[in-house]
């Protein structure tokens, strides 16, 4: 076992942690459960289990609407959620806040509301060579009906952006620069904030997808100065189904909505419909409310133990895990760039992923195995598949050995 | 125990596959794209008198699915087109449904591990949809035997 090197590691208590994960205490196949498929969706402290239940036993009602008491209280709940994610966030206002289904109907959100009022045939969109599908194809599909074009910030084979390569691509026609914040299959952390003030510097905007940044690290919309940055609830132990868009107010305001229907209204004739103040203008029917209050809850959690913690306890944890891995003969680290985040890709001689993944979960093991929604990153690689280890702050130095121990076993059946 | 997956047979076929090489003189050909886990496959077949005379395949893939490509390479020869259709359903059914296993699968056998890994049923007939596509889509690209 390694020793936690930073204060602020080895002043984190993981077994305080991981006691507040319900879903952790069970085993699998026989073997304790060894769950690093965080990447995929992270696992639900009881404070969020309790807050969704909470909501349905006690306070179930539509929001918005109600003068009745429980409708009073969802709302309120509700709404709750958003002051909670402004301090995440650091935003500005909670106007500037819509709630989605997920980082994935936030980038459709721009890429539609924005994107059709101002791309025009001949714009450019830029995006990178590690961006997971739903920052890749919904800019597809609006320059597809818009005659623009798609352009691609390349990489070098540490998983890394080409930052002056970036910078070429930039030119008058650059409308949007839309990049990950933490690539989901490399790990790579990308400088979001120099990117940013590279694109403003051309007059472009931006959108951050932190879906994989979110959970693991601390968060500044106003220091990165971005546009719009879309994170996922289920990522940061909140619900599936829910999530976060935010953009300026300046920018959401000039944007037609995105769907209608109700809540998105003032009001209503047949010959003509205004809109809602942001964000509700954004917001067309009756949202995930349960899943808007437990990410509330998921956001409490996380902010207890605090991000700055978080991120070094899985610094040190991604550090000691890309050592234990890279001493095994035979298994390469996809992604090695010099600042990544809470991922281990890797491919090993002969083996396939999905095999190494089957053998594994045998043993409790839980890892992702595929193309992690990047495929143009698999085809860049010239592998059809990885297998992923992706930690979160609930994960333990045992497990990394655990991991360590499984892949022995996978290379003792196959070799 | 994951062994019941892996057993020797197929550990053995996925380490040394039988029957994997392209085919010039194929007369039917088809391709098998597993987009979940980017395993890719290219049959060859070459009919005659609508028998299986001769078959085989390339492609990059986990153990499970290069095995079956394999073993079904090996099953294949000789039968006619209907027997080998009708050999594409006993498979099926060895993998996703509890009937006893038939013996008209001979080694084939070997996979009704799968049953209880459903998340690997679609490796272990990757190359079996493949074959039902080159047997059975006129449409698909037919390899010029000139």
């Amino acid at each position: 076992m390694s020793t936690l090197t930073s204060e602020v590691a080895a002043g984190f208590d993981v077994e305080k942690v991981r006691a507040d994960f319900p879903v952790l205490k069970q085993t699998v196949h026989g073997k304790p459960l060894v769950y690093l498929d965080s990447a995929a969706t992270a696992q639900k402290p009881q404070a969020v289990i309790d807050a969704i239940r909470k909501f349905y036993e006690v306070d179930c009602a539509n929001i918005h609407r109600g003068v009745h008491e429980l409708s009073q209280r969802s709302t309120a709940a509700y709404e709750e959620t958003r002051a909670k994610t402004r301090r995440f966030l650091n935003s500005r206002s909670k106007s500037e806040l819509i709630f989605t289904r997920g980082a994935t109907e936030g980038v459709n959100l721009v890429a539609t509301a924005w994107g059709r009022k101002n791309v025009k045939e001949g714009d450019e969109i830029v995006i990178s060579a590690l961006e997971h599908h739903s920052n890749i194809v919904p800019w597809q599909m609006l320059c597809e009906e818009k005659g623009a074009r798609l352009r691609v910030i390349p990489m070098n084979e540490r998983g890394e952006l080409l930052l002056e390569e970036y910078q070429k691509l930039l030119n008058p026609r650059t409308k949007m620069v839309a990049v990950a914040h933490v690539s989901n299959a490399l790990g790579t952390i990308n400088p979001v904030r120099e990117m940013i003030e590279m694109a403003h510097r051309n007059g472009s905007l931006t959108l951050i997808d932190g879906a994989q940044a979110a959970p693991h690290m601390k968060v500044d919309v106003q220091a990165l100065d971005a546009d719009f940055y879309a994170f996922s609830g289920h990522k940061v132990c909140g619900p599936t189904g829910i999530g976060i868009l935010y953009g300026k107010t300046k920018l959401l305001n000039a944007m037609p909505p995105y769907q209608g229907g109700g809540d998105m209204i003032r009001t209503v004739t047949f010959e003509k419909t205004t809109y809602n103040d942001l964000p509700y203008k954004f917001e067309a029917g009756t949202p995930n409310i349960a899943g808007g209050i437990g990410l509330g809850a998921a956001l409490d959690y996380l902010t207890n133990i605090g991000m700055e913690r978080i991120a070094a306890y899985e610094h040190e944890l991604l550090l000691y895990g890309a050592e234990r891995l890279s001493r095994i003969p035979g298994l390469r680290i996809v992604g090695t760039a010099k600042e990544k985040a809470a991922v281990l890709s890797f491919v090993m001689e002969g083996i396939h992923p999905h095999d190494i993944g089957t053998v594994l979960d045998r043993q409790g093991i839980a890892v992702r195995t595929g193309h992690h929604c990047a495929q143009p990153v698999m085809d860049w690689f010239g592998i059809p598949a990885t297998t992923r280890a992706s930690l979160a702050f609930y994960n333990t130095m045992g497990e990394i050995d655990a991991l360590a121990a499984g892949i022995q076993k996978v290379k003792e059946l196959f070799s | 125990m994951v062994h019941d997956l892996y057993q020797e047979i197929i550990l053995d076929h996925s380490k040394r596959p039988r029957n994997c090489h392209a085919m010039d003189d194929a007369n039917r050909k088809a391709e098998g794209y597993n987009p979940l886990c980017g395993d890719k496959l290219k049959l060859f077949v070459k009919m005659e008198n609508d028998v299986v005379k001769d078959v085989s395949f390339v492609g990059s893939g986990c153990a499970i699915s290069t095995a079956s490509a394999s073993l079904m390479t090996e099953s294949l020869k000789g039968k006619s087109r209907e027997e080998a259709l009708k050999l594409l359903e006993k498979f099926h059914e060895l993998l996703t449904t509890d009937t006893p296993v038939s013996n008209e699968l001979g080694k084939l056998v070997v996979f009704c591990g799968v049953r209880d890994y459903p998340a690997r049923v679609k490796c272990a007939t990757l190359a079996w949809h493949t074959l039902k596509s080159a047997l059975t889509n006129p449409g698909e690209p037919v390899v010029s035997t000139e």
